[in-house]
């Protein structure tokens, strides 16, 4: 398949702005900004059934309409670079390599909604990511492509570059845009929705860096040619990120809907050592998991891995082999997600600390069988209840891993150990409860 | 006014309000912690899930606005459910230290967990975060981390009420913790507050807590009596002591707060100073009597001077400490009774109080000035008694609640009224005047007292007896009936309901007002308007 997003694996030094632009590059905004409509820009990204890369794969053209057309608030454009759920790491390759199509991607997108002033907010450890976009938002702008006359057009933008502090929930939208106006990175209550109150008040369009890197190919050469790459519905060129036991771990550029089972035994080069697959995450940890039998049968794509009983989310594919203890496995999940809890909802701040306890006495071999059951309703009563989402990432993998793995964790507690490790129970170290753990 | 249905109930709730103030309206309890009417929409507690019509997922009643036709179930399993899986995730880490807590009895982490969860733990004591307790954050208050359920009301009256953020949430997750900035403490005057909306036992006051247990109180609506503010607040008392004031809502005076320098005036109503007889000077000491024999001495005295040198040789002077009843009672003493024209108000504060400031707090330390200036008892007499003493014509001076002496200084009170020949001071207290009058009636302080006081605004609030006053002291009016009774034969009503009457059909500014039709908020003197 011709690549359009890792372009820069075949065009050396495509993050130079002439080579940029001596592979079409920035072609797409002057389009944009000379033969189109914002009305246009925004019917078009709509046709191309386009959806947010960020996880919740939500239609972009759609969202870039909620924004009011003729609002008396500046508008703001503001772009998640916040990569950060576990088992996903392309956008830091795209900002790395291909900085110039995130930043085409950003000044059409303020086009279409009428923004002139965009953010970037990057995670805090992406320090040589924000150097190179840095250094790539230097030469558009020495070029007129970012400041007050775009091209000539006498359309104005400016980008600001900004790095969080490393929270995984400032990835959330409206954690983001707190930390982004200088507060704790606490989700919002919705409504009001970013795309009337956002950023300092004022209507904002919020984007992941993959969903920016598609929107210049999709002005380039339009919708029709953009929703013939897979599924109709959920189309697209989409990086997959592929970690875990896996011969071949990296990311690769595949269309939507390729088979999950290729992707393991064909693209990764299948399961190290030779052994057999046990599951499978398939959209980055706060997903369901996938048994092997599961597995074989999906193919990547936003509706079809719904439809199997979890979610595509940012395609961060773990892959787990035989050897693999899924009660380890999920206790690691859990550690990581009442370490990134805010703390602002309470069924989020107690119950992911509870499953993680529960976890590491369970893989430790003092765990009960009525735990299962506790873990059960807890994850239960988590979910849906909250302002953001991060209580719904632990409780579904808690939701899987147990009754799809459930002779596994009824093992540990019959032996009173962990069945994968040495036959001594093993002394775990309970979380330290000082403020800073 | 959009139509809502709350479990079942129909009701018109008002345009832009939220569910859990509908549902109070309706008679309907919607749990919740983190929201106060006080403060901005935190929605972080989660125990006032809701079930909305047409939601697929439970809505938090305080950030739901009312719309036209909402359907809304607070008591389905679906929200039963929540509410208890809620409160098990509050306890995870709790102390469960209600035994030496002092919020016990006043807290809703203990109303809640009896009317919405009332189940066995399931998680370990031995398991729980540990974190700071019985931290001294300053401003007279105590924190408990443990207890805190982080549901950031005490920031966000930081914030958005004081503007002066001393507290913040800091850490993650289970480890966050309320706490004040490094090296820094909570200075503040309405620090007091952030005690009275904790729902748990995370913040106590340190002077009240371990002094008495809440259930135990009684609790009487008045006015605190520290500024021309007067803020609505409930004396919470027992046996005749006040253990503590607390802010009662007044949308129209203060909201829902109070400033701690009025919520700490409570010890200076109930010292070692009351007076608890009717004393009268003899032979450099002061000896107690009976009521009838000070009362008979007084009117005699006052008799006596009238018959000698005229009406115009007796005066008084109401402090601005004075109910609106006790200053309309003796300005009518004075005017009709005696028929002299010598009457002053008397409008103190300490030099060094605390100045206005923009929320609560005023320079003016007294409940009633206005009040006295709208009875036509203008704090500028003092000029006009003084000198009507140095000409002569003043001889005999009643002094109710008006510490002169100590105010002017000893020097400058005798000074201007050492040539007085008789000095009959009510008061609550042996203050400086009393020290030098030849006779001292003692009357009850404002927690003991039926009546009313004029704020600043000229809004008439009143206050209630909550117990008795000491020993053999009276309300003031009472006296001052007693007074004029002996000195004319008519009898007069004591009563601060039967007084205050009698002054809304003669005072012009009292006109049309009901001492009934003053709770719970006051009503505006009649030429005010709001």
């Amino acid at each position: 398949m011709e690549k359009i997003l890792t372009r820069w694996l075949d065009i050396p030094d495509l993050r130079r702005i002439e080579v940029y632009e001596a592979h079409d590059g920035y072609k797409a905004l002057r389009k944009a900004l000379t033969e189109m409509t914002p009305e246009q820009i925004i019917n078009e990204v709509k046709a191309s059934n386009l959806r947010g890369r960020g996880g919740a794969a939500f239609p972009t053209g759609v969202k870039w309409s909620f924004i009011p057309k003729e609002s008396k608030k500046p508008v703001y454009m503001c772009c998640n670079a916040d990569e950060s759920e576990p088992g996903t790491f392309c956008n830091r390759y795209e900002l790395e390599n291909d900085p110039h199509g995130i930043i085409e991607g950003i000044l059409i997108t303020c086009r279409a909604v009428n923004a002139h002033v965009a953010y970037i907010y990057f995670r805090g450890e992406f320090t040589v990511q924000k150097r190179v976009f840095d250094a790539a938002l230097a030469e558009a702008r020495a070029r007129g492509y970012v400041g007050p006359d775009v091209m000539g057009s006498g359309f104005a933008v400016e980008i600001y570059t900004h790095r969080g502090a490393g929270a995984y929930v400032c990835g959330e939208e409206s954690a983001l845009l707190e930390s982004l106006e200088g507060k704790r990175g606490y989700p919002r209550n919705r409504p009001p929705f970013p795309a009337i109150q956002g950023a300092f008040g004022c209507p904002t369009v919020v984007n992941n860096v993959e969903t920016m890197h598609n929107v210049p190919h999709i002005i380039a050469r339009g919708a029709d040619w953009y929703r013939s790459i897979g599924p109709e519905k959920s189309p697209g060129p989409k990086i997959f990120c592929l970690s875990g036991h896996i011969n071949k771990p990296g990311i690769y550029e595949l269309p939507m809907g390729f088979p999950l089972k290729d992707l393991i035994y064909e693209v990764g080069g299948g399961i190290t050592d030779g052994r057999k697959l046990k599951g499978v995450i398939p959209g980055g940890s706060s997903f369901p998991v996938f048994t092997a039998e599961e597995a074989v049968k999906v193919n990547m794509d936003f509706d079809s891995v719904r439809a199997a009983g979890s979610l595509m989310g940012t395609a961060g594919v773990m892959v787990m082999h035989d050897g693999t203890c899924m009660v380890d496995v999920l206790r690691t999940v859990a550690h990581f997600y009442h370490h990134e809890s805010c703390g602002q909802c309470t069924p989020c701040r107690e119950g992911t600390g509870w499953i993680e306890k529960l976890l590491i006495e369970l893989e430790a071999g003092r765990g009960r069988m009525e735990d299962l059951d506790t873990l059960i309703s807890a994850a239960t009563n988590m979910e849906g209840n909250t302002i953001c989402v991060l209580a719904d990432s632990l409780s579904m993998p808690v939701k899987s891993f147990v009754p799809k793995f459930k002779d596994e964790f009824i093992e540990h507690v019959r032996l009173g150990r962990c069945p994968f490790r040495d036959s001594e129970p093993r002394p775990v170290q309970m979380p330290e409860v000082t403020a800073d753990a | 006014m959009p139509k809502v249905t709350i479990d079942g109930k129909q009701l018109d709730a008002p345009d832009g309000i939220n569910l859990i103030d509908a549902a109070e309206r309706a008679g309907i309890e919607v749990p919740h912690y983190c929201y106060h009417p006080g403060l901005t929409i935190a929605g972080n507690c989660r125990m006032c899930l809701v079930e909305v019509e047409k939601m697929p997922k439970l809505q938090i009643a305080c950030n739901t606005r009312v719309a036209e036709g909402m359907v809304v179930q607070t008591r389905s399993d679906r929200v039963k459910q929540a509410q208890a899986a809620v409160l098990e995730f509050l306890l995870i880490n709790h102390p469960i230290d209600c035994p030496v807590c002092d919020q016990a009895g006043e807290c809703k982490l203990q109303d809640y967990y009896m009317d919405y969860d009332d189940r066995p733990s399931r998680f370990p004591l031995g398991r729980k975060n540990r974190k700071g307790k019985a931290i001294d954050i300053g401003s007279g208050v105590m924190l408990d981390q443990e207890r805190c359920i982080l549901c950031a009301r005490c920031t966000r009256f930081f914030d958005e009420v004081t503007h002066t953020s001393e507290l913040a949430i800091f850490g993650r997750g289970d480890h966050n913790v309320v706490d004040t900035y490094p090296g820094a403490k909570v200075d503040n005057q309405y620090a007091g507050n952030v005690v009275d909306i904790c729902p748990v036992g995370a913040l106590t006051e340190k002077e009240f807590r371990f002094r008495k247990r809440v259930w135990y109180l009684d609790r009487t609506p008045s006015i605190c009596g520290g500024c021309e503010r007067g803020c609505s607040i409930d004396i919470h008392h027992q046996r005749g002591r006040i253990y503590r004031f607390k802010p009662r809502y007044n949308p129209e005076v203060n909201g829902y707060w109070m400033c701690d320098e009025g919520r700490h005036g409570f010890p200076a109503l109930q010292g070692e100073s009351r007076l608890i007889a009717p004393l009268v000077q003899a032979k450099d000491r002061m000896a107690p009597e009976g009521w009838t024999a000070a009362i008979r001495r007084a009117a005699e005295t006052i008799t006596e001077c009238r018959d000698l040198n005229g009406a115009a040789s007796i005066g008084a002077i109401a402090g601005a400490q004075a109910t609106n009843e006790e200053a309309f009672a003796l300005k009518r003493l004075i005017t009709s009774t005696i028929g002299s024209k010598h009457l002053s108000g008397f409008s103190w504060s300490p030099m060094a109080a605390s100045a206005d400031d923009k929320l609560l707090i005023r320079a003016n330390k007294n409940p009633n000035s206005e009040g006295l200036r709208a009875l036509g008892l203008a704090a500028d007499g003092i000029d006009r008694l003084a000198a009507a003493v140095a000409s002569g014509e003043l001889k005999v001076l009643i002094a109710l609640r008006a510490d002169l002496a100590g105010a002017l200084g000893e020097a400058e009170f005798g000074r201007r009224f050492g040539a007085l020949d008789y000095l009959i001071v009510l008061d609550t207290d042996v203050n400086e005047t009393a020290q030098m009058a030849n006779q001292v009636l003692p009357i009850a302080a404002y927690p003991e007292l039926d009546g009313s006081f004029t704020n600043f605004q000229g809004r008439v609030q009143r206050i209630h007896r909550a117990f008795d006053p000491p020993g053999e002291a009276l309300a003031a009016t009472e006296v001052i009936a007693r007074l004029g009774h002996a000195i004319d034969g008519v009898t007069r009503p004591g009563a601060a309901e039967a007084v205050f009457a009698e002054m809304a059909a003669s005072e012009p500014a009292f006109r049309g007002l009901s001492i009934e039709a003053l709770s719970p908020h006051g009503a505006l003197l009649a030429n005010r308007s709001a």
